[in-house]
């Protein structure tokens, strides 16, 4: 199967792909971006969180095709000029990063939530989150990372 | 494997006639799982996402009609006021990024028991439009599942559309599981009042084959409903009366034990979860809420 997408802002194009392929294996597999985790491929742990056409998704719900023609955005895409994007700056000084496997997808489901509300409560933060596990966290640093990004944009 | 992409709905019926075992593919929540794990290998899929009908919702004659392919967060978003149960139980499926994605069109092909959409579409006595190249019929929801992830369509039909009266009075929707999201029922129930036509609607979800309707519960609150004038009077409901509505809700269900609970233990809670239901509907009717 023959596939173009745009991703990260850029024209991708994938041939060979098998039909039934999810968007997670595509990114992962044939177009170098390891970033997005494959972990339960059944949609419980958001570790593949990723842009579909600017909505929230778990890519490995995506069938590949499903994405052809369309505008995917990867935590890959978040940084800018070798920068870590703010957001990841802030898991980062809260220690909300173990061994890393959720991060990518909390940081995308984060990024997310954040750009529908700048200032979201706790209960916004965790109902926003609540499809992203963490094997290591407990979570509590994690939402100190989220408030914190609130904080930041509240001072913007 | 083959994926056909239909860009209208004339399309979608076209290839679904030539392929009439293609397995049609809406946001992927439940096919792609199969496809993930190997448990599935379809020669054709149908993915519906580019059809534009499907993705639509409408007012036609004083209901909703509700295209297959509309999505949980915009049932959330748009309609919660005229589908007040449902999009409750919207609410509680999965995670944001399963609502971005499921279909209550998607939880109906699926007909899995425990599938979150279904009671309050009995409750509210929903009718499922389907469509073939050559015509359209409409079925009650309660007739559309007929077993364990078994439904009534025919191999050349598709789900078009889910038809619901708009709300007339509160509906409620409460679910059991082991955490607040990301969870497949372990039980769940819907009610929906109807005030003007003095009528009360029940749904059942993940304690029998298929969705199930409280026949006995329905009938017995709408006697004492009428016998002692509360719909004018909109008085307190008796304990007693809450607490029997649960008992025959409870046993309307057809439970089983499975690996999320026990038969006894959905039971219990279908009794708790309809009197709890029942109690925060007739807290808004009373306008006490």
């Amino acid at each position: 199967m023959h596939l173009q997408l745009t991703v990260n802002g850029n024209p991708r194009e994938v041939d060979g792909a098998w039909e039934g392929e999810s968007l997670l294996y595509v990114l992962r597999e044939r177009l170098g971006l390891p970033g997005s985790k494959n972990a339960c491929e059944q949609g419980e742990c958001g570790s593949c969180s990723v842009y579909l056409d600017g909505v929230l998704v778990c890519s490995c719900l995506v069938l590949a095709a499903q994405a052809a023609g369309r505008d995917v955005v990867t935590v890959e895409g978040l940084a800018e000029n070798g920068e870590l994007h703010p957001i990841q700056k802030d898991f980062v000084e809260a220690g909300a990063v173990q061994c890393g496997f959720c991060t990518p997808g909390l940081i995308v489901a984060t990024h997310e939530l954040l750009a529908r509300n700048p200032r979201p409560t706790d209960p916004e933060i965790r109902e926003a989150l609540a499809g992203n596990l963490c094997r290591c966290t407990g979570y509590e640093k994690i939402l100190d990372a989220v408030r914190a990004a609130a904080v930041r944009n509240s001072r913007a | 494997m083959e994926v056909l992409q239909p860009t209208s709905w004339g399309e979608a019926l076209a290839a679904k006639e030539e392929h009439p075992g293609a397995v049609p593919l809406a946001g992927g929540t439940d096919l792609l799982v199969e496809l993930n794990f190997d448990r599935r290998r379809p020669e054709t899929i149908i993915d519906l996402t580019r059809v534009a009908e499907l993705n639509e919702w409408s007012h036609v004659n004083g209901g909703v009609r509700l295209g297959a392919g509309v999505d949980y967060t915009r049932v959330i978003a748009e309609l919660a006021s005229e589908l007040p149960g449902l999009a409750i139980a919207s609410r509680t499926v999965g995670s944001p990024q399963i609502r971005n994605r499921g279909t209550v069109g998607g939880n109906l092909g699926t007909s899995s028991p425990a599938g979150d959409a279904l009671p309050p579409l009995v409750a509210s006595g929903a009718r499922i439009e389907l469509a073939a190249t050559s015509g359209t019929r409409v079925v009650p929801v309660e007739e559309f599942c007929i077993a364990p992830k078994r439904n009534v369509l025919a191999p050349d039909e598709l789900i078009a559309a889910i038809h619901m009266p708009v709300a007339t009075g509160p509906q409620q929707f409460s679910k059991i599981g082991t955490r607040n999201a990301m969870v497949i029922a372990v039980a769940s129930f819907a009610l929906t009042l109807d005030p003007p036509a003095r009528s009360v609607g029940t749904g059942i979800g993940s304690a029998g084959p298929v969705p199930l309707r409280a026949t006995e519960a329905e009938r017995f609150l709408e006697g004492v409903l009428d016998e002692e004038g509360l719909w004018d009077s909109r008085g307190q409901l008796s304990e007693g009366a809450v607490a029997r509505f649960g008992q025959l809700a409870s046993e309307a269900s057809r439970p089983i034990d499975d690996v999320r609970g026990s038969a006894a233990y959905r039971r219990h809670s279908l009794g708790v979860m309809a009197g709890r239901t029942l109690a925060w509907a007739w807290d808004e009717y009373r306008g006490t809420l």
